[in-house]
């Protein structure tokens, strides 16, 4: 849930990255983390196993601009890919502002998209919301692999609802950026829209 | 969307530096649910408040979690044993989490009563800011921001 505090002039929005194990959810923050300036983002935190992979959450706060005085602040969170991890998914969905769909473009984990897309929907529903309603953007990643299947497929079966799309390989930073501007402004829109 | 006007934060920032001196502790945060920070006090100059919070939120969210399955409504306190660090962590009127880090200036008894008071007293500023939130429609910063702000906000330099 957004958070405006007129005292420290702040707007602070939380954007959850979903997606199946291993679609490159923290690698996207990463990335962010990376090519941000230290002034405008704060220390990555990620909740990991001794192998690398997501066991409760990564955080990264970013700063976005000021609008009107107010300072633009988006804390970015990743959820654990892996199925039997849904406690701590649905965790971390509360209180979200947009959520952005990293899909794993090879054409064997199209299952493992539709399945953690259906998982989406239902810890949302859980939560009180409505997938259709809240800020919501896709990012098809790992197009640069072999077996990538064309955005226009896994448009065509993660999409149906046309939400806006992205292309990427979060490894070298392509649509990346993009990915996070898109839903960084349909959160501040949507709020706008909640006056 | 949860909105901290300046007079409630006022109100609720002496709360947070009352409990930060009279319990004798290092600092103090108070944290919405969500993990952002609402106030804090004490000695925070070196410490990464924003990731405190983010990594307290969610400690306290898998805590209601194993309390639900457990059939608990909700475990409210917390008390983590460091060698030169203690905290303790309680939540308020189900809403915020109160933080207090503290050593061996003073005890895990007295953090504990003065958390009671300030917690009573934070309850009440929250009560009092429903309240008048339900009587009376504030302006938000909204209604001055326009498409073309958030445009410019994202707009490649």
């Amino acid at each position: 849930m957004s958070f405006i505090n007129y005292s420290s002039r702040e707007i602070n929005c939380k954007i959850v990255y979903y997606g199946p194990g291993l679609c490159g959810k923290t690698t996207n923050l990463q990335y962010i983390y990376q090519k941000t300036s230290p002034e405008a983002r704060g220390k990555m935190v990620s909740l990991a196993t001794e192998t690398e992979r997501t066991l409760f959450f990564d955080f990264l706060p970013l700063s976005m601009g000021d609008v009107h005085g107010f300072k633009a602040r988006f804390h970015l969170y990743t959820v654990p890919g892996q199925v039997f991890y849904d406690a701590s998914r649905k965790l971390i969905l509360k209180g979200v502002d947009g959520v952005v769909f990293v899909a794993d473009s090879q054409v064997e984990r199209m299952e493992a998209n539709l399945e953690s897309l259906d998982n989406l929907r239902e810890n949302l529903e859980e939560q009180g919301y409505n997938l259709d309603q809240l800020p919501y953007v896709i990012q098809y990643n790992k197009q640069d692999l072999p077996n990538a299947a064309p955005v226009e497929e896994l448009s065509k079966m993660l999409n149906p609802t046309k939400v806006p799309e992205f292309s990427a390989v979060a490894t070298t930073g392509e649509g990346v950026f993009p990915t996070l501007k898109a839903i960084a402004k349909l959160v501040m829109m949507d709020l706008r829209k909640k006056k | 969307m949860e909105v901290l006007y300046e007079e409630e934060y006022r109100a609720i920032q002496e709360i947070v530096e009352r409990l930060c001196r009279d319990s004798n502790s290092k600092a103090v945060l108070l944290i919405d649910k969500n993990g952002q920070e609402i106030a804090s006090s004490g000695e925070i100059e070196n410490i990464d408040t924003t990731s405190l919070s983010s990594l307290t939120a969610g400690n306290v969210a898998a805590t209601g979690g194993i309390a639900r399955l457990l059939a608990e409504k909700e475990f409210t306190g917390q008390f983590h044993e460091g060698e030169h660090t203690n905290v303790h962590i309680s939540i308020v009127a189900q809403r915020v989490i109160l933080l207090v880090l503290f050593d061996q200036r003073t005890s895990l008894g007295l953090v504990r009563l003065r958390v009671k008071k300030a917690s009573k007293d934070i309850q009440d500023v929250l009560d009092a800011m429903a309240a008048k939130e339900h009587q009376q429609s504030r302006p938000s910063i909204f209604e001055e921001i326009t498409d073309e702000d958030i445009d410019n906000l994202f707009n490649d330099d």
